[in-house]
């Protein structure tokens, strides 16, 4: 009963939603009335999907390269503190520059004819950060009398990093992609409305482009299959991130 | 006797004080020897410079240096919880550099060892508190140490499990006879796990005694009851509460 409960909220905003647009005449650019939403939806499904495909498929590629990054950075600080010491302020300063400031100047380096190279540009600095420091908090996490059974057993630094840190490590991995999967798409959406009319047709492009010939049901249309997709790809890592765990903690 | 470890005039400072010493003690080969005293009185930091984890600040420390000679079980069972029974135990002899098919065949056997044979899939969160603690002492046997340091490692388990542990190391210890050094606040579990009681005073930790147990090891049943075991509990008793009252 109480799983239907968002769905019967959301029946009844829309059911609101349709009368008002009705009764009031709202012109249909201004707010289209749910049904017409949907008329939308059904009329430009094939390119929408396919938008959405493109958007994902960037913000995929972005996870993967971000991932291989991070971790490679976050095992070069684990095993030296100089190292730890220099990469650190660098990695917050991607953090904290929103990806929109930087998306002009990453436009103009992949150059006009690559506007795909610089949308997984912009997903990966965006996706790097929570996988780097939860790989570097991972790698920290090791239980203290573990390592000192590492020492008197006479392990190497290569030996620690390998066989207790990054090991003790995964339950904070799967933390740090689920967050940054989810900020890869985000990413690649607003890289998306940085790269403008002239980027890749994904669904950011979907919404510039209907918002640019006052299509507003299909914007609300390309909107809808934007949070689905948000929506299926969070829930995809939810899973992961349990099944994940599950096998670390054989339990 | 000849010694495998040995700790002369040592003195450790951290950085809130003396936290040890100065203390000298040696432990004989095959020898079981407990250590008792208040909580803060340094007797894990004792072991942690016998186990070579801890430098005294003064004073030094001799030890069988050998990788694997020297085995420690902490008080928390400190298993990888991503690995099975079997692979835990088979830890300290990966790291030594061995196959990992001849490493797990004598995990498996330090296994059986303490009552764990069948159990050698398991992960760590599927064991018992105590079958963990099992796991811990399989891990420090594997490597056949000729010092094996155990820091309160029955603390968190109840009453007939840490029994049961007790005369399970005690039986163990009777068939490799390596030297034990046994920390715990618990002057029964001393008395009856160790034939050397070492009383500690509280904190700067000094030796306030140092007391033989009479009797045969592996010990008997009924022993707590017995005349010796008692006067001995009594005696080791009496230093503890001059040690914290000096």
């Amino acid at each position: 009963m109480s799983r239907l409960a968002p769905f019967a909220l959301l029946a009844v905003l829309l059911a609101a939603w349709e009368i008002a647009v009705r009764a009031m005449h709202v012109p249909a650019y201004f707010l289209p009335a749910p049904s017409a939403v949907a008329v939308a939806l059904a009329e430009n499904l094939p390119t929408l999907v396919a938008a959405s495909w493109r958007t994902l498929s960037t913000a995929l590629v972005a996870l993967v390269l971000a991932s291989l990054i991070a971790q490679a950075l976050a095992i070069v600080t684990a095993l030296s503190p100089l190292a730890d010491r220099a990469i650190r302020p660098l990695a917050s300063v991607v953090q904290v520059t929103p990806v929109v400031a930087i998306a002009p100047l990453v436009l103009i380096w992949a150059g006009i004819d690559h506007p795909e190279r610089a949308l997984v540009t912009l997903a990966v600095l965006v996706a790097f950060f929570p996988i780097f420091s939860g790989a570097a908090a991972g790698l920290r996490s090791a239980d203290p009398d573990l390592e000192r059974l590492f020492a008197l057993y006479g392990a190497g630094r290569w030996q620690r990093v390998v066989r207790l840190r990054l090991p003790s490590a995964v339950p904070f991995l799967l933390e740090g992609h689920k967050v940054g999967a989810g900020l890869a798409l985000i990413g690649a959406v607003v890289a998306e409305f940085g790269a403008g009319s002239g980027g890749v047709r994904g669904l950011a492009w979907q919404i510039l482009d209907a918002g640019n010939k006052l299509q507003t049901a299909r914007m609300i249309a390309a909107l809808m299959v934007l949070g689905a997709m948000g929506v299926a790809l969070h829930a995809l890592l939810e899973a992961v991130e349990r099944a994940g765990l599950k096998w670390w903690r054989g339990r | 006797m000849t010694a495998v470890a040995a700790l002369n005039n040592v003195e450790v400072d951290y950085d809130r004080g003396r936290a040890l010493g100065p203390v000298s003690l040696e432990i004989g080969a095959g020898e079981t020897v407990a250590l008792v005293g208040p909580s803060g009185c340094g007797k894990s930091t004792a072991l942690r410079l016998l186990a070579g984890l801890e430098a005294p600040t003064r004073g030094t420390v001799t030890r069988a240096a050998g990788r694997g000679q020297t085995a420690v079980v902490f008080q928390a069972p400190t298993l990888a919880p991503w690995l099975s029974a079997r692979a835990n135990a088979a830890l300290p002899l990966e790291l030594a550099g061995m196959r990992r098919a001849e490493a797990y065949d004598r995990a498996g056997a330090a296994l059986a060892r303490v009552g764990l044979a069948g159990a050698e899939d398991k992960r760590p969160a599927q064991l018992s508190g105590g079958m963990a603690m099992r796991v811990s002492l399989a891990r420090a046997l594997v490597t056949e140490p000729k010092l094996l340091l155990l820091d309160e490692p029955f603390a968190a388990l109840d009453e007939i499990t840490r029994r049961a542990l007790a005369d399970d190391v005690l039986s163990l210890w009777a068939a490799a006879k390596p030297a034990i050094v046994f920390v715990t606040h618990n002057v029964e579990e001393a008395v009856y796990m160790a034939a050397r009681v070492v009383v500690m005073s509280k904190g700067p930790g000094r030796i306030a005694g140092d007391f033989a147990v009479a009797g045969p090891m592996p010990r008997p049943p009924h022993f707590r009851t017995e005349a010796p075991f008692r006067a001995t509990a009594e005696q080791v008793s009496a230093a503890l509460a001059e040690g914290i009252a000096a």
